[in-house]
């Protein structure tokens, strides 16, 4: 019984095996068009997957800006610069606060004087406009947008200060644009996934009906629609799976076309940043990708003409 | 074997190719099926085969009822017959070998045991010499007893040929009729619808004959 049991379980992975060779023998022997088929499923996957790419590093850009996110206090005038001191230390024996940088209106006006190059102007006035500053690190590992907001409020509220501004507005509006783009690239990856389905199951199609009178002839001699279907099933299996290796080389051609005009641009922004391409994760999940929506296009074309051919 | 009681069979073009036909064939039994064309000989195989289903009355065979057998089971219950066509029915991309060994590869037999099988099955035809070719290298005569091979090569209990000897000359055509009658002598119930009348009379089986849609008596023996 044991025995009956192992030789069933063989001979259905035989059978398998079988099937799935011989559909790929099936594509070797017809290489112009199992060629184009494979290039316009991969096209259709590398597209969505080279955007993801693209997003997924815009990402990564706007999260270290994000650990330079600061505050800026912007103090009153009128206060002694041990009251400054006192309340520059007060404040960075904060958990929120990773570290403090005290700026005397002195100080500001220098700077300003330095980097505007209007400090002739400057000296027209009677009195130094500019406030003192404290600059303020925020403790960012540990702390989400709503506690940053939290500690800006209590930080505004304290009676030294005039104003408490986070510069991170610009960053936010990013953030937003860059959920409108994750939101486009789903809906794109999703149509161009429809394609491949339909893509796939045409060829499908166009095979089925290209074997109609072998159908005929195995439906003849007893063949179950589940024999008839498994070689086309493999056929959409091998579709699928060259389709995502092909759209993972199609990547991997166009990262080295923009690694190194991207270089180039880091270096004038004397950023070390490294353009990532998460080449082994698309490597797993562009086969996989391709090979599940291969079946899928196959399963249902197959089982939309299976059915309508019988002998007759 | 097969039993067929006040079959009628009409096709949605309310044409009625079968009215009221009976008839029964025992075990191991070989007979002709006589008439002309358009008489109703190839549907009467076709409900046999379950290629189509009887629009009313009741058609068993080895004991079952074909309206009662569901689509799922067709598969299944067609490897109990062996069908021989007038022409041919082969797959032409691939060798007499692999043609003959298809209804055993489509019950998943053991790949040693599909080798001696449609090796046996050849030889009984007369064309082991020629495995490796392909049908279209092939004549006529050759081709149809391929056909032959396929269909008894997993041994069924019933044979049912349409016209097997159609295109055939007179000479191949006793040949072939010959073959069947081997099968018939150990035990094959054969059943074959021909209109070569001169042939059927030559040989001492049974001969149903319709005209119509229904048996004619005086001409059946």
């Amino acid at each position: 019984m044991k025995k009956r049991f192992s030789f069933y379980i063989g001979s259905y992975l035989l059978r398998h095996l079988q099937s799935m060779l011989f559909s790929l023998g099936r594509l070797w022997r017809q290489p112009f068009s199992t060629f184009l088929t494979i290039g316009v499923i991969g096209i259709a996957l590398a597209l969505p997957a080279g955007l993801f790419v693209l997003l997924q590093n815009i990402n990564n850009l706007s999260n270290q800006w994000d650990d330079a996110s600061q505050i800026s206090l912007f103090l009153k005038q009128d206060l002694h610069e041990n009251q400054i001191k006192q309340l520059n230390i007060y404040i960075s024996s904060w958990p929120q606060v990773a570290e403090t940088n005290y700026q005397t209106a002195e100080q500001s006006l220098d700077e300003f004087r330095e980097l505007s190059g209007l400090g002739h102007l400057l000296d027209t006035l009677p009195d130094n406009p500019l406030p003192p500053v404290i600059t303020l690190y925020p403790q960012n590992e540990n702390l989400s947008a709503d506690d940053i907001r939290a500690l800006l409020e209590k930080l505004a509220a304290l009676p030294e200060v005039v104003q408490a501004q986070l510069d991170m507005e610009w960053l936010q509006r990013l953030r937003s644009i860059n959920k409108v783009l994750a939101r486009g690239v789903s809906l794109l990856a999703l149509l161009l996934s429809l394609s491949v389905v339909l893509v796939i199951g045409n060829t499908i199609r166009l095979a089925i009906l290209n074997c109609q009178s072998e159908i005929k002839i195995m439906k003849l001699v007893g063949a179950t629609n589940r024999f008839i279907r498994r070689p086309f099933l493999y056929t959409g299996f091998w579709y699928g799976l060259l389709g995502g290796i092909f759209a993972w080389c199609t990547l991997l051609f166009a990262m080295s076309m923009l690694a190194s005009p991207i270089n180039a641009l880091t270096i004038q922004y004397a950023s070390d940043y490294q353009l990532r391409w998460f080449a082994g994760a698309l490597l797993l999940y562009l086969p996989l990708t391709g090979l599940f929506i291969g079946v899928l296009g196959a399963w249902i074309a197959v089982g939309r003409h299976l059915n309508s051919i019988e002998p007759n | 074997m097969i039993q067929f009681t006040d079959v009628y069979k009409r096709y949605p073009s309310r044409y009625e190719a079968l009215s009221g036909l009976s008839f029964h064939l025992k075990e191991a039994e070989m007979a002709f099926l006589t008439g002309h064309s358009g008489a109703g000989k190839s549907t009467l195989l076709k409900l046999i085969a379950l290629i189509e289903r009887s629009t009313h009355g009741q058609v068993l065979v080895n004991g079952q009822n074909l309206s009662r057998l569901s689509k799922g089971k067709v598969p299944y219950y067609r490897r109990q017959i062996g069908l021989v066509f007038q022409d041919h029915n082969l797959l032409h991309d691939r060798t007499v070998f692999d043609n003959v060994a298809l209804p055993l590869v489509i019950e998943g037999e053991e790949h040693r045991e599909i080798g001696r099988r449609v090796r046996a099955s050849l030889d009984k035809v007369g064309l082991l010499s020629k495995e490796r070719s392909l049908p279209i290298a092939l004549s006529g005569g050759e081709q149809q007893r391929v056909g032959i091979a396929r269909a008894v090569v997993n041994r069924p209990p019933i044979l049912l040929a349409d016209e097997p000897t159609g295109n055939l000359d007179p000479d191949l055509s006793r040949d072939i009729m010959q073959l069947f009658e081997q099968f018939n002598q150990v035990g094959v119930t054969v059943f074959i619808a021909t209109h070569d009348l001169d042939l059927v009379q030559s040989m001492p089986h049974r001969q149903i004959a319709i005209q119509n849609g229904r048996i004619d008596s005086r001409m059946s023996l």
